[in-house]
């Protein structure tokens, strides 16, 4: 059991961490004080064009320098700072949050070398499975995860996350069942602008595991969600899919349900599922995933974690109970359950 | 004598001291204001002159093990409300979430609107007089009355084209009934479900609880009073009989 809320604000109106903290605290009863996080996107607009890198060490020796000496190899630290903190009574600091801003050299990218994305996923992975006291947990351009082990609001007012102001948050209280519960296992997991809050279990780990593996992701956190951040960035930055069709090969029809389809569509359906079978992912989860575009929130086929969503003219809330939302908007009268794997979509206004 | 309750910002735990307590003193009705999310409301209260009024979106399990009290909520509902519920009646002005009515074995639930997946799941009954009895105004997600052993499930679909458009209707059913208004299709039916013919018996049966949902929530019986309707009970007496047996 966990507690997971999302909100997009489609005019790109900014909100700070106030009201996502209040919300995500309403569902206390979802987690047991082992991790809570949360992310927000559009909070960096002085370095929008760099990669913001949140990296957790251990100490501020071997692994920092190691990481400095990665990242100055192959592109420009514009600005880096320890992430600031307000100690918590309730929260121990058992790691030391740190932010890069970096920018990739030119001459490390293009043609066979890759995207700019690539590098900075490479960079990533190498960092997580290579470096002892060192995990970069936020790897987006103008975003960033905040999460620790502790409850929503001490999490929130350790990261200090009212400084911050975004138009697309994502929250999670952890409830962790059968991982561990440290700070790289809070959520939201990130890879680029991928950010997961997941309630559930994926126990279809070691077959999408090994799927993802197979395009070089490294799987080094501990836990199931991880994955399902390199599901995204896989299906939708590098085969193109858009969120929609990602979903549709995450958590398919069933084949009794394609059979029914008009042509079309089930030719369609019936592609997905056999190009992607190994990327189906079973289990309960109810999952929301936010990116630079936007946010989707999506439960596996049969529905075994709760989803709501509520509706305003320039809002949109996935939540996984709709007193959460309340606590932001206690007049909302658009509220409903998603279908099992209905993908609900929020983007920005034209 | 009424007590009224705000429970804005208000934890679960000490709301529902207050609520057992005041029932202990022999307060007969309480509103509770302002709730938001608070779990548990009304879980194990006993009294058939009890009457709790909530205005408001309660959390989870509202009414699990209810024995007696008549419960009514302003707003939507959580998930399981009338989990496990013995006795009583619980009404809800709205919608509700996954697994209304679970396990639940005696008294009546109504929901104005929807529900969520797996409604009336396990739903059981001993005798004639603990027979639970699940009406949904509206429409329901899957797996309805999936595993059910017995009690009434009755969806009304108002308002609706068709009252039930989700899979896995009475999905592991082996005792009980679900009675949905108009037609259902036949790949909707969950393994072991099977439709019947619904009869002019059937409906002087389920007639007391289409009259007594209606009087609820001020709706005209009249128009629900015929024999349009799809019975969906277990294929066989035993129908998974053989399911965890090797000859």
């Amino acid at each position: 059991m966990c507690g997971i809320i999302g909100v997009i604000d489609r005019t790109k109106s900014r909100m700070d961490g106030s009201c996502i903290k209040a919300a995500l605290s309403l569902m206390n009863e979802r987690g047991s004080g082992d991790g809570a996080g949360y992310v927000a996107y559009g909070i960096y607009p002085d370095y929008a064009d760099c990669y913001a890198l949140h990296v957790f060490f251990d100490n501020m020796e071997e692994p920092k320098e190691k990481v400095d000496e990665i990242l100055q190899k192959q592109g420009t630290i514009v600005h880096q700072e320890e992430i600031p903190t307000t100690e918590q009574p309730g929260l121990k600091k058992v790691h030391i949050p740190w932010r890069y801003f970096f920018k990739p050299f030119k001459d490390q990218i293009g043609g066979s070398l890759g995207s700019e994305d690539d590098l900075v996923k490479d960079i990533v992975m190498e960092v997580n499975a290579g470096i002892k006291g060192a995990l970069v947990f936020s790897s987006g351009k103008n975003m960033g995860v905040f999460k620790a082990s502790g409850w929503p609001e001490d999490v929130a007012n350790f990261f200090r996350i009212e400084e911050y102001e975004g138009y697309i948050w994502l929250a999670h209280n952890r409830y962790p069942t059968n991982t561990p519960g440290w700070w790289g296992g809070a959520h939201p997991f990130n890879l680029l602008d991928w950010s997961v809050v997941h309630n559930g279990e994926i126990t279809s780990y070691g077959t999408n595991k090994r799927y993802v593996e197979g395009y070089g992701y490294k799987c080094t956190l501990l836990t199931d969600t991880e994955v399902v951040a390199y599901l995204f960035d896989l299906l939708g930055r590098k085969h193109g899919l858009s969120k929609e069709r990602i979903v549709k090969a995450l958590a398919p029809p069933f084949w009794d349900e394609i059979d029914r389809m008009p042509p079309a569509e089930e030719e369609l359906n019936r592609a997905i599922r056999l190009t992607y079978g190994s990327a189906l992912m079973n289990g309960p989860f109810a999952i929301v995933v936010a990116s630079t575009d936007g946010i989707v929130g999506f439960t596996d086929r049969i529905k075994l974690r709760p989803l709501v969503v509520g509706e305003t003219e320039n809002r949109l809330y996935i939540s996984s109970e709709e007193a959460a939302i309340r606590v932001i908007e206690p007049g909302i009268e658009n509220i409903y359950t998603p279908r099992a794997g209905e993908p609900i979509i929020g983007r920005f206004n034209e | 004598m009424t007590l009224r309750i705000d429970a804005k910002n208000m934890h679960y735990t000490p709301l529902n001291q207050q609520i057992k307590a005041a029932v202990a003193d022999g307060v007969k009705e309480i509103v509770l204001d302002n709730v938001l999310g608070q779990r548990f409301i009304a879980d194990g209260l006993r009294g058939d002159d009890v009457r709790i009024v909530i205005n408001g979106v309660p959390g989870g399990d509202l009414a699990m093990l209810m024995n007696g009290p008549t419960c009514i909520v302003h707003g939507n509902g959580e998930h399981a409300p009338g989990n496990t519920m013995n006795s009583g009646l619980l009404v809800i002005h709205g919608s509700a979430g996954d697994a209304v009515a679970h396990g639940m074995r005696g008294g009546k639930v109504y929901i104005r609107n929807n529900i969520g997946y797996r409604g009336g799941i396990h739903m059981k009954q001993y005798d004639l007089d603990a027979r639970p009895v699940l009406v949904i105004g509206g429409t329901a997600h899957s797996f309805l009355g999936e595993y059910m052993a017995g009690g009434l499930v009755l969806v009304l679909g108002i308002g609706l084209e068709k009252s039930m458009t989700d899979r896995g209707i009475g999905s592991g059913i082996h005792g009980g009934e679900i009675i949905i208004r108009g037609e259902v299709e036949d790949h909707l039916l969950g393994v072991g479900a099977k439709k019947f013919e619904f009869t002019e018996a059937d409906l002087e049966r389920i007639k007391p609880e289409i009259e007594g949902f209606c009087a609820r929530f001020g709706l005209d019986p009249t128009e629900f009073l015929d024999t349009n309707y799809t019975r969906i009970a277990p294929s066989s007496s035993r129908p998974f009989a053989g399911k965890y047996v090797w000859e």
